[in-house]
């Protein structure tokens, strides 16, 4: 396969699963629209760390695409991809305290403390997480890879391919952060 | 050049890469599947047929647990319900038909060496592989397969100690679907990519055959409608496992109340059928566009209304996604809503009618050669009419309410979405097998298998409607309780002779598909006389499908009987003669 048929192959892949996965997450924000209409739903104030996670996932894009321009320019990103490894690390350790301090709200996932919202508001943030994650092993390997100077001026679907899965987790995220401060 | 290398047993037959061979595993998987999700439905007929009566095939079948002295357990009972739909639906007539024919088609009709990544190809059939053995596994746990019904609605679904397969085998149900899903999504990506990117020279998309423009659309629907089952199935493992109340509220077992509050069984209702009645496409499409092949190719006439079958199998898509409330007219739906719900079924039939008429418009004054493969595609026609004709009165709210969750809905589904997908199937598996194993299958027996098929189908699926209308729900163990039933047993015995009559007959094509692969007749390389270009592949498999330089193609898929050719067939790969108008 020529090279520019396999970066039109291989971006083509990865938009129709970010078009499967934005499916996902309708399926469950148009849920908790289903649920919130009916009775006994109750809401919930947003955790401070939520709003922090938005601002460095948000910055990890940045450092993306800076990464992109640096590697079109002939010089080796691997520093700006770290520091958007960085970012995405941070922004798990914030939904973590998001998370703790919902607990300290005594809004849990299960049990006698949960409701319906609160159960919600776990699953969707953590099923965003888990997208991170694959996120996170994407950048890791391309960091890895921009080390070890596989890429070029000429070849750098690596990079292309991380950037944009990350900036739709970045979008996403934003997607689901308004959806939640405004339903729950 | 080719990318034909040699190949070990395991890359070869196991592990393989290469389409076609995959193909063969969906195939052979499907078929199997097909035979145990069949043989459940005789198994459980024999109880509706003759509610309480001993059978000795049920004990030998089932065991003393499961059908002591010969009479089916209730819980077994729809424990079979629930698997024979299961199997049918998503591993028969998704992964089986789909997953045979678009990894065997794509690269062959669109003139490419394989998917555009076999590896996410090979991937996609041992999820598949490994949701089978799952499922089955199900089939031996103590407690029983899953026994929810292929819909899994909670709160059966939902809590563990509600019924015997509402434990291990539910569990197993949602584990071996979460593979199913990532097989098809898998799939679905690869072949969206392989039709968009790697078409030969000269194939535009306005000369794809038109089973390339189905299975590109199911694709679509699969990768855009399966995500949100698995945001359901999500949301139930957390209800099941870990207690939370997304579908539950307000229950009450055995005398004593369960801690879940606030969750609505409705929501998962919503969820489940805006990824299920895309399903019924993602089932009917490649039968839709398999039929559309082989009915221009024996009837030696180009497809009618090229164009008008494209958009229709574009309206059908486009309208599935927004017809999911009319599963769900007596959940107490706003009735405004399901009229909007009413009007946007109603409408699916404008594009159905569009292809019906096309077919038959193709077939008008052709050259007919009936072959099994286009018996079975006419068949499709028959069926597809008969089982439409029935959705417009479940389509409609008022009229559905009567008979919502009788057999008339069994009979309706059946024919229109059962029947017409295995009939294209079949169609499918009688006109492909010579490219598949360079041999031909026996007509004869291919002409007793279409007849009996024909037959015993109508003869079971056909009296349900009048069972439906007569107020018979459907998934009862029995009905004996109830005196208004008392004088359809008749009927119930009738369909139980058809049922097994017409799985005795699947026997005879599974002997013909495995005799004729080792001792058929020897096929030529284009046995129908077809344009589309994987009949100018070499009759021996080979990876990478042509042995020298891909084929350009010069023309459309349909030129059959064109004036001022001498034979009644021109391929895609010869060139237009001077002043010759494409089509």
């Amino acid at each position: 396969m020529d090279l520019n048929l396999k970066n039109t192959t291989y971006k083509q892949l990865l938009w129709i699963g970010m078009a499967s996965i934005t499916l996902f997450f309708a399926g469950l924000t148009s849920a908790v629209i289903v649920r919130s209409s009916e009775s006994g739903w109750q809401d919930i104030s947003m955790p401070k760390y939520f709003w922090y996670s938005t601002l460095v996932i948000i910055l990890g894009s940045i450092f993306l695409i800076i990464s992109k321009k640096t590697v079109k320019s002939g010089k080796n990103p691997a520093d700006y991809i770290f520091l958007s490894f960085v970012c995405g690390v941070t922004f798990a350790i914030f939904q973590f305290k998001g998370w703790s301090s919902l607990v300290e709200q005594g809004k849990f996932f299960v049990g006698e403390g949960s409701s319906p919202a609160s159960s919600f508001l776990y699953v969707i943030t953590f099923a965003h997480l888990i997208h991170v994650i694959g996120g996170l092993i994407s950048i890791f390997v391309t960091y890895t890879k921009s080390v070890n100077l596989k890429y070029s001026k000429e070849n750098y679907l690596g990079i292309e391919l991380t950037s944009i899965y990350w900036h739709f987790l970045d979008i996403l995220w934003i997607y689901l952060f308004a959806f939640l401060l405004y339903i729950i | 050049m080719s990318d034909h290398h040699n190949e070990t047993f395991l890359s070869k037959y196991i592990f393989s890469l290469d389409h076609k061979m995959i193909a063969k595993q969906f195939l052979i998987t499907g078929m199997f599947m097909g035979v145990v999700g069949m043989l459940m439905s005789i198994l459980f007929r024999l109880q509706l047929s003759n509610p309480g009566e001993s059978f000795a095939v049920l004990e030998w079948f089932l065991g003393e647990k499961w059908a002591p002295g010969g009479v089916l357990d209730p819980n077994m009972y729809l424990a079979l319900v629930t698997m024979h739909g299961t199997i049918l639906i998503f591993w028969v007539l998704t992964a089986g038909l789909t997953g045979t024919f678009a990894n065997f088609l794509i690269p062959l009709q669109i003139g490419a060496r394989d998917m555009a990544s076999g590896f996410i190809n090979m991937l996609s059939y041992w999820f598949f592989f490994a949701a089978t053995v799952v499922l089955l596994t199900s089939l031996f746990v103590e407690t029983g397969p899953a026994a929810a019904g292929w819909t899994i609605y909670p709160p059966l679904s939902a809590l563990p100690q509600a019924i015997p397969g509402s434990g291990l085998g539910q569990d197993l149900w949602l584990i071996a679907m979460t593979l199913f899903i990532v097989s098809s999504l898998l799939g679905g990506l690869n072949y969206i990519v392989t039709i968009l990117n790697l078409r030969t020279k000269g194939m535009s998309m306005t000369r794809l055959p038109l089973v390339m423009w189905a299975l590109f659309i199911v694709a679509i629907l699969g990768v855009l409608s399966f995500p949100v089952l698995l945001s359901a199935s999500l949301l139930l493992v957390f209800d099941r496992t870990f207690g939370t109340s997304f579908y539950l509220s307000d229950i009450v077992i055995a005398g004593e109340a369960l801690h879940h509050t606030g969750g609505s069984p409705i929501l998962f209702e919503h969820l489940f059928w805006f990824l299920g009645h895309p399903e019924v496409y993602i089932i009917l499409l490649p039968a839709l566009g398999i039929v559309s092949e082989v009915i221009s190719v024996n009837s030696r006439k180009p497809i009618f209304g090229y164009k008008a079958m494209v958009i229709s199998l574009m309206a059908i898509a486009f309208l599935s996604f927004i017809v999911w409330g009319h599963h769900m007219f007596i959940t107490g739906m706003d009735p405004f809503l399901g009229s909007v719900f009413t009007f946007t079924t109603l409408l699916i039939a404008i594009p159905s009618a569009v292809k019906v008429f096309n077919y038959l418009a193709t077939l008008w004054r052709g050259s007919i050669r009936f072959t099994p493969a286009m018996l079975f595609a006419i068949g499709f026609v028959s069926t597809f009419i008969t089982g439409g004709l029935t959705g417009i009165v479940l389509g409609d709210s008022a009229l559905d309410i009567n008979v919502h969750d009788t057999y008339f809905v069994v009979g309706h589904f059946h024919i229109v979405m059962g029947l017409s997908a295995i009939y294209g199937m079949f169609a499918g598996v009688y006109h492909w097998f010579p490219k598949m194993y360079g041999k031909m299958m026996n007509k004869k027996l291919g002409y007793i298998h279409f007849w009996v098929t024909f037959i015993s189908a109508y003869g079971v699926f056909f009296p349900m409607h009048f069972l439906g209308l007569a107020g018979l729900p459907r998934r009862y163990y029995s009905n004996t309780a109830f005196p208004m039933f008392e004088g359809l047993t008749n009927i119930n015995e009738i369909i139980t002779f058809f049922a097994i009559v017409g799985g005795i007959v699947q026997v005879l094509f599974i002997f013909n598909f495995f005799y004729s692969i080792f001792y058929g007749t020897k096929a030529s390389k284009n046995p129908w006389g077809s344009t589309t270009l994987e009949w100018t592949t070499p009759i021996e498999r080979i990876h990478g499908n042509w042995p020298g330089e891909i084929p350009t193609v010069k023309r459309w898929a349909y030129d059959y009987s064109k004036p001022g050719y001498d034979i009644d067939f021109v391929p895609q790969t010869e060139s237009l003669k001077e002043g010759e108008e494409e089509h």
